[in-house]
């Protein structure tokens, strides 16, 4: 069969991802950059190509609460936003977390604080991969750079979230989610019957059958031993995330003598200063995390005997970075360079940024 | 072959359509392509613009400072854009509403009537296939029958009946395309 091939923004990929691979809902609030995500299933009225429920919440702390509510009982459910309505939803990301569900949050991200701009940002990092909500959690956290891959993550997103139990945040931002790119398709899957969900989620509140005890879904655990028995449970299923679940991808460092560090739409930013770089005869690669939780910490590491530098590109005032110095434990100099406020750097301005802060310094 | 071009004018105009098009011609020739627009608070009125790539290759950014070929639609588009063509890139423009014509000498120039052309046709929304026309003929870097398929793609269904318009516009700007200066 033919490949199928659409011109599609990043958005609508998205959402077109969600019904694809068999999202049983989605519940959001429209706001800029990523409203084409709900306008777009909106006018696929996916109820009736799946069976699919999209609703308009009242605002975004109701639509996180669906989530956990639809999450609680096994199904494949999401909800997307933009920086300061990802904000609005981080105690019910908390929630979830503590509660240890599968959902699916996409932060499509605009500059701030604040209400900010609508231009792209990328000041949500500390947000998404430190935890925004209270509470010892972790996301796993996916950044897509390109249209491609916001498709191919959605489905990722689920697969992650049941394996591990876990809340997936796809971190993007107004330039791939404005974008249009040619995208490959997937098949349709239809979504899974009351009976499949039940097997696969034993703990989910599916119903109570005789046969088993009342399956409870909370984050409250008033004990503070067996609280931290579950906190050290966590600890543990983090850890195991960090050792299998690393994503980055490597351009030109085979013999790079400086590695940029970006992600997202900053590493497709980065992919041309680095032309422009090496046509300047500098040795120079590009190391993109596709997961910014787990961060590829080993891959930096293993740079480090052939490199001379590292930068960061971040359309922020410097957060990955802080990741970047950790992992590197001052053994190379690691410097940022970052716009902020919606502007998007330039290439030429990264290879300026990289001969003063790194090679000429 | 890696095309990097923006068009740029008023909203309205057809500018995002038009990238939209030309796009589409290129990922149904296969090859890579992407499409970013202003969506900022000028699209809430004022100037629109794309930026439009296509390449044999994998794309990098699909944000540019600097363009092989600009689409002019407007004076504040040429204030804003003629610095950002390559040097020996080039530059088409529709005279209508330039009060400034561009100065540059290290540039290929074009004129495009678009639209005049598209009050000929007698259909002023055919002017952004008009100026694609003139685009196509300077550079045919789509071929005509991917540039249909394109248009099929990006076209509603309902809207089907008027291909054989948007044909003929964009064969009436490969006919008054002018060159102004070779670089």
């Amino acid at each position: 069969m033919d490949k199928e091939l659409r011109l599609m923004k990043g958005n609508e990929a998205i959402a077109e991802a969600a019904i694809r691979c068999g999202t049983d809902a989605y519940f959001g609030y429209p706001i800029t950059p990523q409203s084409e995500v709900i306008e777009y299933l909106m006018s696929e009225k996916p109820h009736e190509r799946t069976g699919m429920v999209v609703l308009q919440a009242e605002s975004e702390v109701a639509a996180i609460n669906m989530v956990y509510g639809a999450a609680g009982a096994g199904r494949k459910v999401m909800t997307s936003s933009s920086s300061p309505g990802v904000s609005l939803k981080q105690e019910g990301i908390s929630y979830i977390a503590g509660a240890e569900l599968p959902a699916l949050i996409v932060n499509v991200v605009r500059g701030g604080p604040g209400l900010g701009t609508i231009q792209p940002g990328q000041g949500d990092y500390f947000q998404s991969v430190k935890g925004g909500g209270h509470g010892d959690y972790k996301l796993i956290v996916l950044a897509p750079a390109s249209v491609q891959e916001m498709y191919d993550f959605v489905k990722l997103s689920f697969e992650l979230g049941f394996k591990y139990r876990n809340p997936v945040l796809i971190q993007t931002d107004g330039v791939i989610g404005q974008m249009m790119e040619k995208v490959e398709l997937g098949p349709q899957e239809v979504l899974r019957t009351p009976e499949e969900i039940e097997k696969e989620c034993p703990w989910g509140t599916t119903g109570k059958k005789p046969n088993r005890e009342r399956n409870i879904i909370t984050s409250l655990e008033l004990d503070a031993y067996k609280m931290e028995k579950f906190n050290l449970k966590l600890i543990e299923k983090y850890k195991k995330i960090q050792e299998n679940e690393v994503r980055f991808e490597k351009i030109e460092c085979d013999d790079a003598e400086y590695v940029i560090i970006a992600y997202g739409s900053s590493a497709r930013i980065a992919q041309k200063a680095i032309k422009i770089a090496r046509a300047k005869g500098i040795k120079v690669g590009l190391l993109r995390p596709i997961t910014l939780f787990p961060f590829p910490i080993k891959q930096i590491r293993e740079l480090i005997p052939q490199v001379k530098g590292f930068l960061s590109v971040e359309m922020s005032a410097g957060q990955m970075v802080e990741d970047i110095r950790l992992a590197v434990n001052g053994e190379r100099p690691v410097e940022h360079f970052g716009r902020m406020g919606g502007v998007i750097p330039a290439a030429e301005e990264i290879v300026t940024a990289l001969e003063q802060k790194l090679i000429g310094g | 072959m890696t095309e990097e071009i923006i068009i740029a004018g008023f909203g309205g105009q057809g500018v995002l359509s038009m990238g939209k098009i030309l796009a589409y011609s290129g990922l149904m020739q296969g090859q890579e392509v992407s499409w970013m627009p202003s969506y900022g608070p000028e699209m809430r009125g004022g100037t629109s613009n794309v930026t439009v790539v296509i390449s044999d290759e994998r794309i990098s950014s699909p944000i540019l400072t600097d363009y092989d070929t600009a689409i002019i639609l407007n004076q504040q588009s040429m204030d804003k854009f003629e610095s950002m063509v390559k040097p020996g890139g080039i530059l088409i423009y529709d005279p209508n509403g330039i009060t400034r014509v561009p100065k540059r000498k290290d540039i290929s120039i074009y004129k495009i009537e678009g639209t005049k052309g598209a009050a000929e046709l007698g259909n002023s929304k055919t002017f952004n296939m008009v100026v694609l026309g003139g685009y196509l003929k300077i550079k045919p870097i789509v071929k005509m029958e991917n540039v249909m398929e394109g248009l099929k793609k990006s076209l509603p269904a309902r809207h089907h009946k008027l291909l054989p318009l948007n044909e003929k516009a964009i064969k009436h700007g490969l006919t008054i395309v002018e060159e102004v200066q070779k670089a």
